[in-house]
Parts: C-alpha cells; structure tokens; sequence
C-alpha cells in the first residue's frame, strides 16, 4: 500500500515509512493476485463444497475513517440448538496481506448465531464472510468497504 | 499479565442466551509494519480465544493479523447451570491468560 | 424602514456566521460512536481500568495512594478535568490535568515521576478525565489565565510550518469540509485523554496537537511546552459549555 503524493500530511518520514511498507508488502505477496488468492482460501476453507449466498449478515460500515479498527458483526440466521446448529462463522479479505481475519467456532450452546470484533482493513476491498452449518451446508455474505486516510498523522 | 475486560451478566435465568463482551490489552503486532529504521517489526498477536462453561468449550475464535489491536470480541452462550466462565488467550512469544468469572443461574 | 432592515441583515449574518458547534464524536460514523458509547467495547476503558488501579496504587516513600487523600474519586475528582487547565499559584502559570497529576506524584507523593505519554499518566488521567463525563466544559472564570488564553489564540491563529496553514484556517474556516477523506472537525478537546484508531492506543491532546503541527509540516514543542498548555486553555474556552466525553475514540 502507498500513500497518495497529493496528501499535504504525508512528511518525509512518513513516505519513507510508506516506500518500506509497500516494499515489504510486494514481498509478500505478487500484485493483481487478489481475488484468486481470495477465492483459494475460500476453497480450502469449504473444501470445495457447494457455497449459498445468504442466511448471514455481514454487518460492517461501507465507508471507513480509519483501517486500524473497524467494527463488524456476523450473524447467521439458524436455529441454534441441540440438533441445529451453527458450527463456525469465517471472514476472509482481499486486499491485505493476509485473506484470513477470523474464524469462529460455535456450536449448539451459541445460544445465538452471532460474534462481533474489529478488524484492520489495509485498503478498501471485498470481504466474505462464510458459516457453515450442522448439517454441512455453507452460507455466505460479502461487503465492499471503502478505507479513507486520517489526514494528520504522526510524523 | 495484559488488562482485560469482561462484561457479562452476573446473573441469569436457566436457558436465557446471555451476551459476553471481552476487551484485552494487546498491540497485535502484524509483522508487516516497518520500525522507525526501516526495518519490519516480527509479528507478535494473539493467535486464539476461548471460552470454556465449566471446563466446556463453548465459544473460540483464530485470530489473524488482521484483527485490531487491544481486540474486542463479543458472543453469545446459553446460560445453561451456575458455574464458571474461563476466558482464555493464547498467542505468540508464548502468551497465555485466563480469566474466570462466575455465573448464578436460576 | 430601511435602517431597520439593515439592522436585521447585519444580525442575521451575524447568526450566521457562527455555526453550531459539533464535537468529533458527531462527524464519526454510527459504528464508532457506538464504540465510544459502550463501556463494554471502549477500548480506552482498559487505561481507564488501569487508572483506578493506579489511584488505589500506594507509591512514594510514605506509601501513600491518591485515595488516601482524595478518597473515592468519583466524589473528589468530580467536575475537575472540565475545568482545566487551570492557574496553578506555585509555577505562577497555567497547568493542565496531567501536569497537576505529575506534581502530585513527585511534590506530594514523593514518587517516581510518570512522564508525559506514559501509559501510567494516560491511565490516572483518562480515570480522573471519566468523572467528568457528562458535564459541560467549564474554564474557570480567572483572570490570571487572560493573558495565557489570548496567547493560545494567537498561537491557534499562526500560520506555520511549510504548508504555512493556522489552526483556525482548517477547523474554523474549512471545519465539515473533507481533507483526504476525513471531515475536518472543529478541534474541541472534549474527550482527552483519547483512544485514536490511528495511534492503535490512547493519547493526550498534546500527541494530537503534535499530529496536526506535524500535518504542516512544523516542528512541534515538545511535550509539556507551554505552548500547548495555552492552546488547551484557549480551546477549552472556545468549548465551553460543550460536554465532556473522556475518554473519547477517534479516527
């Protein structure tokens, strides 16, 4: 990730902070490869299995001040009980370093289907949310975030 | 031994699904930020988290990188019998805390 | 006729001209309000955790804690950071809440000093700024603090630093307009110490104030400069009456 030229805020130190970031961040990954490598986590998540869009809700604001911490709930809408559960909610990522951000695991004493956290964003991007049921069926939702800057940073 | 958080209710009615809170004290430091040299910081966060009712799982999470720092995570559980909640986290460089609260159930 | 009419132009521009004053906490997005609002997900309440530790915490070589003088501070402590800074007699100046903090511990204590930025001082401070929460800003009503507010308004109308840009140019006259994404807000310091999303920790007014010098590419004062504390009691005045949040989370 680097810093737009056009920002007032960013000093000296910060585009050296920046050129070094997106250095290490073009290490880590090739650029381009986002939503395979997104796709690919997905497929080793569900093992292949059939995924529907639907039945979780995937709650995150869709405009960002800040990627350092953004609030997101995931809830499924499942009956959670002895017999019919949710057995675990994932979120995946695009754009990060990293596709995997969390994965919960649950089971018939949830009570309800439903987990909240906050999570970094390098940049806007998709994200995927994925739960799979008791009775091996998977269910998805996914949101676009947009990612603003904070204008005055430390130096 | 990092500060935590734990909302909970101390009470609640035998079946009633109760919401719990959680905050730790935690950079979660991704390993992907540069120090002031240049130089990338390794990555220090914590890895997983559970919660056992009365030595049961009922609740765990893996955590990544891409959670923010001083995390905050919030589920729900079947208040099912009075009993101790143990909260724990693990991560890297050998982290590892539990905290235990207890539950009256009527 | 016309003289009456012209009388009510120049009041209405009058009205105009002053718009209602907005804290930060009404230019963040529903979800981050709600995190400030919660006590159970405010990440700035583990410092604030920590501060009541601290207050309990006997220190120096009498073993003393805040408690034992002050007692319970959500009766002692109450209404006191809604009204700082304030003149302090010994140093013949003004003195911020985390400045008093600091003398206490070393002249009253006689304790290890907690340096500015310290996570101890951000703890103590964000406890002590909590008992203030819902009350209306009040700057005390001194006269030996005129000279020390207008010297923070100067400062707060300077231009400085390379982009050569004042404090009032932005958050006066561009304040609600966007700068790279973000609002601009007005500047209130109604809820410090703060949890900044971007620092990932808590901060004082002053880390925030150094942000912005920084932001134009000035060099900031270093910390506990005078300058800072002038600027505090200058926009602690132009707050007054607004309601304090500490500890507040910001982007």
């Amino acid at each position: 990730m680097s810093l737009p030229s056009s920002l007032p805020c960013v000093t000296e130190i910060s585009r050296r902070h920046a050129m070094a970031a997106a250095l290490a961040v073009a290490l880590v990954r090739p650029a381009g490869a986002q939503p395979e490598r997104l796709a690919a986590v997905i497929l080793a998540h569900t093992g292949g299995a059939a995924i529907t869009p639907g039945r979780v809700t995937l709650d995150i604001s869709p405009l960002v001040e800040n990627g350092n911490a953004v609030p997101v709930t995931i809830a499924v809408d499942s009956p959670v009980d002895e017999t019919s559960f949710v057995r675990s909610i994932a979120l995946f990522n695009e754009r990060n370093p990293q596709p995997d951000v969390f994965i919960a695991e649950l089971g018939p004493r949830a009570g309800r289907a439903v987990v909240s956290t906050r999570i970094r964003l390098a940049t806007s991007q998709k994200l995927v949310a994925l739960a799979q049921l008791s009775d091996g069926s998977w269910w998805s939702d996914e949101a676009l975030v947009v990612v603003t800057l904070a204008a005055c940073v430390e130096g | 031994m990092a500060r935590v958080l734990i909302t909970l209710p101390q009470a609640a009615r035998r079946g009633e699904v109760i919401e719990i809170r959680t905050l730790i004290q935690h950079l979660m430091e991704t390993g992907y930020r540069p120090d002031a040299q240049g130089a990338v910081v390794p990555r220090d966060i914590l890895r997983r988290f559970s919660c056992a009712y009365d030595g049961v799982e009922v609740f765990a999470m893996q955590l990544a990188p891409a959670i923010a720092a001083n995390p905050y995570i919030a589920f729900c559980t079947v208040a099912t019998h009075s009993g101790t909640l143990a909260f724990t986290w693990t991560g890297d460089n050998g982290f590892s805390q539990t905290e235990t609260r207890t539950i009256t159930v009527t | 006729m016309r003289i009456l009419a012209a009388l009510v132009t120049v009041l209405a521009m009058a009205a105009l001209a002053q718009p209602a004053r907005r804290s930060g906490f009404d230019e963040m997005a529903p979800a981050l309000r709600a995190m400030q609002q919660d006590d159970a997900a405010n990440p700035a309440m583990l410092w604030v955790a920590e501060g009541e530790a601290l207050w309990r915490q006997p220190a120096g070589p009498a073993n003393k804690a805040c408690a034992d003088c002050h007692g319970d501070a959500r009766a002692s402590m109450r209404g006191v950071a809604a009204r700082y800074p304030a003149f302090d007699a010994q140093g013949s100046a003004p003195i911020d809440l985390a400045g008093r903090i600091q003398h206490c511990r070393t002249d009253r204590q006689g304790a290890s000093p907690w340096p500015r930025e310290s996570e101890a001082l951000l703890a103590i401070t964000a406890y002590v700024g909590l008992q203030s929460r819902g009350l209306p800003v009040a700057p005390p009503d001194d006269p030996r603090l005129n000279a020390f507010v207008a010297a923070g308004e100067a400062l707060y109308r300077e231009r400085r630093g390379q982009l050569d840009l004042s404090c009032a140019q932005c958050h006066d006259a561009n304040a609600g307009r966007r700068l790279a994404g973000s609002v601009i807000p007005q500047g209130h310091p109604t809820g410090y110490p703060i949890y900044r999303l971007e620092w990932q920790g808590m901060g004082s007014l002053q880390r925030r104030l150094r942000n912005c010098m920084v932001g134009v590419r000035s060099e900031p004062f270093a910390y506990g400069a005078p300058e800072y504390i002038a600027l505090e009691l200058f926009l602690m005045r132009r707050a007054a009456g607004m309601t304090v949040e500490t500890p507040a989370v910001r982007p």
